[in-house]
């Protein structure tokens, strides 16, 4: 059953994809050893409550931890924390490591992640300046986040609106500044940002549209307001800054292996040398339900990417692909999407908006290329088996919910 | 909060046959369970937050009463979930208590 892939696997990376991948290799019965490297103090853990749980005083590191501490050990897998990859040297098959080890490999996988864009407008290096990807950063939020403190929110995506969301929960006011036009520019069609902004508005989050930052102001070291290209200031005690990631793909790029906007990798998660593999957010990736290369940017995708990664080191079956999703969980609303919005011809919306309970859905011709669905588990499910079998869906039907979702195929 | 230094014994079975028995903490969710103890399987990709649907169980017909019933949210997942049975569950909804001691659940065809 094993395959000639060798005997020694470092993971470089020990975020939700590096650390999934060294749990399935020990379920798929690789038994040679296992290298774990992550730059962080802690185990793998789940970032998606971050933003969420996390900051509301519902989850603590044991609730987060991928696997509990002893399972480590336990199954063989030495976790090095605090250790992070400088280069690589793939003739001789070594990672060189912050530690200046050089650490040997026979299969290497890059699980790198991404990183957080800073702003570089004057001020952003302030104390109360955040940004929000790992729990160490999570940690100084929650720490000043509370009753009667104002959050300015950089950045309307899903990251930005939880933090508001989660942030007023906690009795802090919240002001989200969003350069683009609209919320979700980059992840949420127009129709599901108008519902948030609503929602958000109505339940007292200042939103801000077409505002770009130009800086922070402070006082003694810390700061005290957001500065917007159109004059306008905006006082706060903290402020988060979410407005996108940058994979780290630094390290494959500088050995030559291929990126674009991330590690370039196939439906095993080979890069283009073969005995490396890249999962997760550093990566550039088929899409074989889209025909095109993309990085979701999501656990799941990570998920996904750890499975193919570990099958193919142990010689199984590629898996079958899967549909991109995600989710994101603001005040009472649960929303989530399946598909990616590629080549869309047709939006329409299933159920009331103003019922808090609606879907909705992109097509292109009569299949389903995406569904965002708020309070709707049935139209995520349904919607998510439609755009996995391509079945033409009756748009009519889709649009009427007389028709429950196992009516609507065409 | 209820004793959480006890445990309960789990067994779960996959879809090939193989047994997995294992002891659960009190509080933790039957999926956590699983997780914890890298059982094949159970995938939880949301991480608990009944999203995803991919901690899909059979409860063993003797132990169905003690689980409780789905909540309208994990039925609606369910309902279209793949392989679905009248004992069917998301293990993430399940919490673990001295009550389910002995508790027996299943993996479905296709999740793992």
């Amino acid at each position: 059953m094993m395959s000639d892939c060798g005997r020694r696997v470092v993971i470089l990376g020990a975020g939700h994809a590096g650390g999934t991948a060294a749990a399935l290799l020990r379920q798929y019965g690789y038994d040679g050893s296992i290298v774990l490297i992550g730059d962080e103090p802690v185990a793998p853990y789940q970032r998606p409550p971050l933003s969420k749980a996390w900051l509301k005083g519902e989850a603590n590191h044991e609730s987060l931890a991928l696997k509990p501490a002893n399972f480590y050990p336990d199954s063989g897998i030495d976790f090095r924390p605090q250790v992070s990859g400088i280069s690589l040297n793939r003739a001789a098959k070594t990672v060189r490591l912050s530690t200046g080890e050089d650490l040997g490999y026979d299969t290497l996988i890059l699980a790198t992640g991404a990183r957080p864009i800073r702003l570089v407008t004057p001020g952003a290096d302030l104390e109360g300046v955040h940004v929000l990807r790992t729990a160490a950063h999570a940690e100084l939020i929650r720490a000043e986040v509370g009753a009667r403190k104002r959050v300015a929110v950089i950045g309307g995506g899903y990251i930005g609106l939880e933090v508001a969301a989660s942030a007023l929960m906690l009795g802090s006011s919240a002001v989200v500044i969003e350069r683009e036009r609209r919320l979700l520019f980059r992840s949420g069609s127009e129709t599901i940002a108008e519902f948030f902004r609503n929602y958000h508005e109505t339940r007292g989050v200042r939103v801000m549209l077409g505002a770009t930052v130009v800086g922070f102001e402070g006082d003694a070291g810390r700061v005290t307001a957001v500065r917007v290209a159109d004059g306008q200031v905006v006082d706060c005690d903290i402020a988060v800054v979410g407005v996108g990631i940058i994979p780290n793909d630094e390290i494959a790029a500088a050995a030559e292996l291929k990126c674009a906007r991330g590690v370039v990798v196939d439906l095993q998660a080979r890069t283009s040398d073969l005995s490396i593999f890249a999962i997760g957010d550093a990566t550039h990736r088929p899409l074989p339900l889209y025909g095109r290369m993309f990085c979701p940017e999501s656990v799941p995708n990570a998920l996904e990417q750890a499975k193919q990664a570990a099958s193919a080191i142990t010689g199984r079956a590629p898996p079958t692909p899967e549909v991109p999703w995600n989710w994101s969980d603001q005040f009472d609303l649960k929303l989530q999407i399946a598909g990616l919005p590629f080549d869309v011809d047709r939006t329409l919306v299933r159920g009331d908006m103003a019922t808090g309970r609606f879907a909705v859905f992109h097509l292109k011709g009569d299949r389903i290329q995406q569904v965002e669905a708020v309070n709707a588990p049935p139209e995520f499910m349904a919607g998510k088996q439609f755009i996995l079998n391509r079945k033409p869906i009756n748009p009519s039907k889709l649009a009427d919910g007389a028709f429950s979702m196992k009516e609507i195929a065409a | 909060m209820a004793n959480v230094t006890y445990m309960a014994k789990i067994t779960y079975i996959e879809q090939d046959g193989s047994e997995h028995v294992v002891d659960v903490k009190s509080g933790l969710s039957v999926m956590q369970g699983a997780v914890n103890n890298n059982i094949r399987g159970i995938i939880a990709e949301c991480g608990g937050a009944c999203a995803c649907a991919t901690c899909h169980v059979y409860v063993d017909e003797a132990w169905r009463e003690k689980t409780g019933t789905a909540s309208v949210m994990e039925q609606s997942m369910l309902d279209f979930s793949e392989n679905v049975e009248p004992n069917s569950r998301l293990s993430c909804q399940i919490k673990v208590s001295d009550d389910l001691d002995g508790l027996i659940v299943r993996m479905p065809e296709g999740q793992s």
